[in-house]
Parts: structure tokens; sequence; C-alpha cells
């Protein structure tokens, strides 16, 4: 037990954020061998990248940022912050890194990255974006976006989201991630002109499909359900480390007034007073501690946080499956009334009630031509209908078989990631008090030589 | 009770101070025992140790021994504590075993007080008596008032606000006693005050309270002068180390007063830290029951932050009941402290404007009169037990802060080393899982 903890305790350093298996942000995705559910992209779009960029070892890194001005969309002046997004090619022989590209991105650039991923790839948990507006503060980390500290989290945030998404098996393939890493000028535009808004789910079709739906796949509703108490819980935990964080900043730094009072109590004794002196600047050494402690735990906070907005993808694509699931059940269903429909034309009898059956009952029954002509057209319609119920339910089945896939990948790492993050944080603390160990056992010493 | 003439103070006898040697300077080890005469240290030895010069009312063996006790068995016996200052103790006192009363009129709590003692004042060398608070305020009382050229040891505070403060409760009980203890083992080691007839009352009497009702008066002359020394004298010069003395227990006191805030601002930091912690810990409890691989490692830093939160708990505790009462207890002393100073400039001031007066009145010279004479005494013999308070004061105060200090630092020491066994555990476990 002892060689364990000795040798933990060697590397007291949290992990720094980096996601599965990949120290560094290298990226080694040769194209043939990552085949697992990377044959779909989205229909119609040429996403697919030069196979020469991804046979190369690569290294992505945010690594800077930049605080600029420059007129927004309205033409008013706003201030906003840049990020430098670096990326090399590995040789192979040497390992050394040559720069191959280099621009600058904002956060709403970002964004749109992501949204784009969302529509085009929606069986697959897309990786979160660090938060837009600083949440879970406590007292002393400022909540404001151009505070450094937050621009700093940041934009290791957003390193941790282009490593992500170049590691994810499918979307690092997508080529408008890889002109977002190369293509500074015009890369909105080319988005943009891919028409992915039109491809996305309207917000309200989503939420009554949510309602509707009869019978999702079990495992997409217990799904679900797990990433809404994941999300609850999570946010219970941020809010109440940030209090805990407040308290505990709050108790170290009152120790700070004890080495200001001892210092000037040893100004009247004779031979207590290089001990109430020196002891009094262990006191300050321990009030100062507590900064780097919560700094390394914001760290922390910050693993948590991604694994909570990541809950908020689970559920996308959770959603994503009721919708096509309530399509299809719309579609069966469409299909079964005008079966129905061309079914009574056919043989005369009404069983349920219509408005021609109304009308026909009132005003006589239509001749037998303009019959003929709408058995032809609900005939035409059905057989369109069985199509598009076939390749519906092709498409679902294809659908859950992939979207299980991502999310078994995304257990497994979230697994790892959150067990890692557990671990650095119990480490964390024993390195903690180890300090407050030293610190004290140190003052102790100058009391006993009072 | 000892028989003969009340003790006289040594440095109230009718020869001048400078004659004799102070009982209390550096190279003597001998107590103050009384008498016109300087008594030689073998005799003091010789009177510690045999109890053959025990007058037994019964004539028997003293009670608590099995055979007329030997010198060397006594000898044993009384060296149970270490040395102080080179003395061999001869006298124990202990405050425990607290017990509450019921009684029609009241609820109160006695203490045991048990004394063992090979002193010729005490008629046995054991006794056990119980005493209450109101006691203890009788004690000092008296002390103050018989002993007033002395430093008599603070009590713990009388009044306790109803309501808030539980005065029957196992912690205020507790930290009373300590605090009373800590009171009678200061007079125990007081070579003036320790042979005070009041406090040998206190300890042997049965019931104090027909003692307190004869009012017995054992004033020492001393005593006496120094309660009819009214105000109104104005001082003309304090010595030099007697002011030094006033400035220092005035910045003594603020930063005591300063030390005693900055730890109960500690305190309540902790206590909210504790609140935040107790419901943090069973959100990772919460978390855990919806996970499989996480469960594990989810409980762990559940059972991490509630460990912390124990140990917490416990350092609160301590601060509070072991750490606070010592300071205040400190504060109290320089306060009373800084009357008998007062009552010293008094004398003094009472000697000046004597001695003027005597000045102006040419007839009495060269002879001195011997009111003004007895002034000088006065003045002489409380700036000799004040300055030999002052530094045995001065010897105990590095001594107690020293112990407090480094058990304060041992509270946050042993704080963190329970803290930090969790999340140790926590750690192997998941690393070799």
């Amino acid at each position: 037990m002892e060689q364990a903890s000795s040798d933990l305790e060697g590397q007291l350093q949290p992990a720094p954020l980096e996601p599965l298996g990949y120290a560094d942000g290298e990226l080694e995705a040769a194209v043939g061998e990552k085949a697992e559910g990377a044959q779909e992209e989205s229909s119609g779009l040429d996403t697919m990248t030069e196979n020469n960029f991804w046979l190369k070892k690569i290294e992505i890194s945010v690594s800077e940022a930049e605080k600029r001005t420059g007129r927004n969309a309205v033409n008013m002046q706003e201030t906003y912050t840049a990020y430098l997004i670096e990326t090399r090619s590995v040789e192979h022989a040497d390992g050394q890194s040559v720069l191959t590209d280099s621009l600058w991105r904002r956060y709403s650039e970002f964004e749109l990255l992501r949204n784009y991923l969302l529509v085009c790839y929606p069986h697959i948990v897309v990786p979160p974006l660090p938060e837009k507006r600083a949440e879970f503060v406590w007292h002393k980390l400022s909540a404001d976006n151009m505070d450094p500290d937050f621009v700093e989290r940041r934009r290791i945030g957003l390193e941790n989201f282009l490593l992500r998404v170049a590691s994810h098996p499918t979307l690092c393939r997508d080529k408008i991630f890889y002109l977002f890493l190369t293509q500074e000028g015009n890369w909105k535009e080319t988005v943009n002109e891919t028409g992915f808004q039109l491809k996305a789910d309207s917000r309200l079709k989503a939420l009554n499909a949510t309602f509707r739906v009869k019978n999702p796949d079990k495992r997409f509703t217990e799904l679900k359900h797990y990433s809404d108490e994941l999300q609850s819980v999570i946010s219970h935990l941020l809010r109440v480390r940030a209090r805990v964080a407040d308290r505990l900043y709050g108790v170290y730094k009152v120790h700070g007034n004890y080495g200001r009072v001892f210092s000037e109590w040893s100004a009247i004794e004779k031979e207590m007073g290089d001990g109430l002196q020196s002891a009094g600047h262990h006191m300050d050494v321990y009030a100062s501690s507590i900064d780097d402690i919560l700094e390394d735990e914001e760290h922390y906070a910050d693993q948590l946080k991604e694994y909570l907005f990541y809950a908020e993808a689970l559920r996308a694509v959770c959603r994503k499956h009721e919708l096509m699931q309530y399509d299809l059940e719309m579609a069966v269903q469409d299909l079964a009334s005008k079966k129905q429909q061309c079914e009574e034309l056919a043989t005369g009898t009404v069983r349920t009630f219509s408005l021609k059956g109304m009308t026909t009952k009132l005003f006589g029954q239509e001749a037998p031509e303009q019959r003929e002509a709408r058995i032809k057209v609900l005939e035409e319609q059905i057989s369109e209908g069985e199509q598009q119920l076939k390749s519906k339910n092709l498409e679902g089945r294809e659908f859950v078989k992939n979207a299980w896939a991502d999310i078994e990948r995304f257990k497994e790492q979230k697994n790892h990631d959150l067990k890692e993050a557990l671990i650095s944080y119990a480490v964390m603390q024993i390195s903690m008090c180890k300090k407050g160990i030293q610190v004290w056992t140190n003052a102790k010493e100058c009391f006993s030589k009072m | 009770m000892a028989g003969g003439p009340p003790k006289a103070l040594l440095s109230s006898g009718p020869h001048s101070l400078r004659d004799m040697p102070h009982p209390l300077a550096v190279s003597s080890s001998e107590e103050a025992v009384g008498g016109d005469s300087t008594p030689s240290p073998d005799l003091l030895v010789a009177r510690s140790f045999g109890d053959k010069d025990l007058i037994l009312p019964n004539g028997g063996t003293p009670a608590g021994t099995s055979s007329p006790a030997s010198s060397s068995s006594l000898l044993n016996r009384l060296q149970l504590d270490d040395e102080i200052d080179g003395e061999t103790r001869d006298l124990f006192v202990t405050v425990d075993d607290p017990k509450k009363h019921v009684c029609t009129m009241e609820t109160y709590i006695t203490y045991r007080i048990t004394t063992k003692s090979t002193r010729v004042e005490f008629d046995l060398p054991e006794y056990s008596v119980r005493r209450r608070y109101q006691d203890f305020d009788w004690l000092r009382s008296k002390l103050e008032e018989s002993q007033p050229t002395h430093l008599i040891p603070p009590l713990p505070e009388k009044f306790v606000v109803k309501g808030v403060v539980d005065r029957f409760s196992e912690e205020f009980v507790e930290t009373r006693r300590k605090a009373l203890d800590k009171f009678l083992k200061r007079i125990t080691d007081h070579p003036v005050l320790s042979f005070n007839e009041h406090f040998n009352v206190f300890l042997t009497a049965k019931d104090l309270n027909a003692y307190r009702k004869q009012g017995i008066a054992l004033l020492t002359r001393v005593g006496e002068s120094v309660k009819h020394v009214t105000g109104g004298y104005k001082l003309r010069s304090r010595p030099l180390e007697f002011a030094a003395i006033g400035e220092y227990l005035d910045t003594f006191a603020l930063k005591l007063g300063t030390i005693d805030r900055i730890a109960q601002r500690i305190i309540k930091e902790e206590i909210e830290y504790l609140v935040e912690l107790r419901e943090y810990g069973p959100v990772y409890s919460t978390w855990s029951a919806l996970e499989g691989e996480l469960a594990e490692p989810l409980e762990g830093v559940s059972a991490c932050i509630g460990n912390c939160s124990t140990a917490l708990e416990e350092l609160t505790d301590d601060m509070t009941e072991d750490f606070l009462p010592v300071l205040r207890e400190y504060i109290l002393y320089s306060d009373s402290m800084k009357s008998v100073l007062k009552k010293r400039d008094q004398v003094q001031a009472e000697y000046e404007a004597k001695l003027e007066a005597m000045a102006l009145r040419k007839e009495d010279r060269p002879k001195v009169p011997a009111d003004v004479e007895k002034c000088q005494d006065r003045v002489e013999c409380f700036n000799a037990d004040l300055k030999a308070d002052m530094e045995r004061w001065q010897n105990n105060k590095r001594q107690d802060f020293r112990q407090l200090l480094m058990g304060l630092a041992d509270k946050n020491i042993q704080y963190y080393e329970k803290v930090h066994v969790e999340p140790l555990k926590s750690v192997s476990r998941c690393t070799y899982a």
C-alpha cells in the first residue's frame, strides 16, 4: 500500500486534459484502418477528405488566444477573442513536427462547425464545446468572458474539442473539419454552402416526436433517461463544488491573519519572539497555498463539465432516433390508411368515415371513371409509400446500428476519462493533505522553539 | 488544621527587605515558609519529607499509608511529577469527576478536588473534597484580598448566556473542569499563594460553607494595609520596569484578542465548509447509483468527502474546547494583572505623598516617622513580590503558549492525516483494479 501511494504521489500533477488514448494530440488515422461505422457520410455531400492528409500523424493545438475588435453582423463594434489553431504533421522517421497550417478562429466559428457536425452526423455523439459563458463559478473566479483565466481555460477546452473530433473514427474524416483547420478565409461560406441548415430537424418536430412516438427502441429510452439523470447530477455536483471551493478558500485565507498578528506579537516578546515570527511565516505560506490547490481543482471541474455537456449530445442522438422512429410510424400509418381507402373505393364499402363518403351519400355516387382515376392515384401513392417505408426502415435500422456502435465507443471513453479524473481528484486531495501536514509540522517546530 | 499563630509573610517582617535574602532569589530553592528567620535549606527539606514532624490528631499513622511512611517511600510517591524550577514538589492538586446535583432550589455541578501533600500545613497526606464554581470564586476573592501584592490566576468565565451555551453539556463541563484544574495548579506552583490559609481550607475543609460563614479573617499585615490604601494619590513617576510591564500587558492582551477573533473566524469558516461538504459527498453517491464501471470510484470519492467531514468536525470541536478557552483565560489574566499594577501604583503614590508631607514638616528630620517607613516597606515588598511573580508568569506564559500553539499545530496535522487516508485507499484500489 505504501509503495503504491508513493508511486502515485510521484505524479501529483493531475493528468492534463486529453482525449482517450491520444497523448499530445497526435493522431494516427490511416484511412483504411478505422473502418467501424465509417461508411456513412451525410448523403449528397462530399465530406471525404483527401487520403494523404490523414496518412501522416498530425498534431493539433490551440496555442494562443488574442483579444480583437471588429465589426459584427449589424456593423457594431465588438470585442472578441480569437484563437490560434496550429496543425503540425509529424514525420515518422525522426519524430520532428512541421507546421503545416496555422489560422485564427473565434468561438462562433467553432459553434458553426459543431452545429454542422450535429446535423450531418446525427448518429454520432458529437464532442461538446467548452461553455460559452462561465457557469458554476465560485467567488474568486471571474464570470467575465474576457477574464484571462476564463480565456485560458476556454483555449484548453477548444483544443480538447478539436482533439476529440480528430480522434473520432468518423468525424476525423469530415472535409469541413479539415477545412476548418486549413482554410482561413471563406470557410464560413463553404459551410453554409453545404446547405446543412436545411437538413436540421426543427425543435418543434423533435419535441412532437418525443411525445408521440409509440415504439422506440428501449435502449434509447433508457439512454435518454440516463443522460437526463447524468446532466442533473453533474450540475448539482458542480454547483456544490463551487460552494465548497469558496468555503475552503475562506478557511485558508483567514489563517494568513495569524501571520500578521504573530509577527506583531513577536515584537514584544523576548524568548518567544523568534519562534512566533517564523511560525507566522508558515501561516502565510499555508494561506497562499490554496490558490494553486484550487486552480488544479478547476481542471477537474472542467473535466466534469465536458461530460455534463456530452450528456446533451447523447440526448440529441436519442432524440434523432425518436424522430426517425416517429417518422416511420407515421409513414406506416399513412400507408395503412391509403391502402384502406383504396380497398374501400374498389369494393365500394365504406368502413371508415370520410368526407368523400359523406359527399357521396349526399350528392350521389361519383362516376366510375372518377373512381378509377382515384384508385390509380392511390395505388401509385401506395407503391411510392411502400418504397419509402422500405428505405425508412433500412435507414432506421442503420441508424440504430451505427448510433449504438458510437454509443458503446462513447461509454468506454466516458468510463476511462472519468475514472482518470476521479483518481486525479483523489491524488489532488492527497497532495493537499501532504502540504497541510508539511506546513503545520514546520509551524509546530517553530512553536517548540518558543 | 495546623495549629499555631497565623503565618506571616516573610516579606512583612520588621526588618528592611534589603537585609534579608529574598526567598525567591534565584539561588535559593527553598519555599517560603514564614517565620522571622531565614530557614536553612536542610531544615526545609527535612520538613518536606519528614512526616514524623506531623502531629496527627489520632496519634496514629497517616491515613492512606500502610505503614509509618518512611522518607524513602514518600520520596518515591512524591516524585511522580517532574521537578519544577529545580524544586521537588510536595503538593499535588487535581480537579476531576464532575457531578450534577439536582436540588429543589437549583441544579449545579461539583468537582472533586484531590490533594496529596507532605507539607506540615496539611494534617493528612491526602484529601478529597467536592467543590462547586462559587467555591472557586470565593477562593479567588479571598486570595486577592489576602495577597494583594501577588498575581492571582484567573478563573474561567463566571457567567454563561443561558440558552446559548448549555451549562450542563459534557463539552462545557469538561472545558470548565480543565480551566479550574489549571487555576488550582497555578496556585499550587506559586511559592507564596500555595501556603495561603484560604487555599488550605479550600482543599481540605469538609464543609466549606460553614467556614465561609465564620468569615475568619486571616489577613496579613500587608494585606490589611494594602486594603486600606485608598485612591486619590497621584503617582509621580512609575519605575521603568513597571511602566514596561504595563505597556507589555496592554499590547499582549490586544494581540491575544486579535488571535481570539481570528480563531473564531476560522472556526466559523470551517463550519460553513463542513455544511457544504455534507451536501457534496452524497451527490457522488447519487451519481454512483447511475453508473456501472464508475460506481466504485464515485463511491470512493463520496467516502473521502465523508471522512473529511468527520475529521473537520473533530477539529472545530477541539478548537472550541481546547484552544479558545485558554486564550480567553490569558486575556482575563492580563486584565487582573493590570489591576494589581494599579494597586502598586497607588501604594507607591501614597508613599510619595507621605514622603512629601514629611519633607515639609521639618521637625521630623532626621528621624523618619514610623508610618512613612511602613509605607516604604509596603512599596518595596509590593515591588519585590510583583517582580518575582511577573518573572514566574512570563516563564509559565511561555510554556503555556508553547504547549497551546504546538497543540494547535498538532490538531491540524492530525486532521490532515485523517483526511488523507481515504483518498489513498481509493487511489490504490482503482489503480490495481
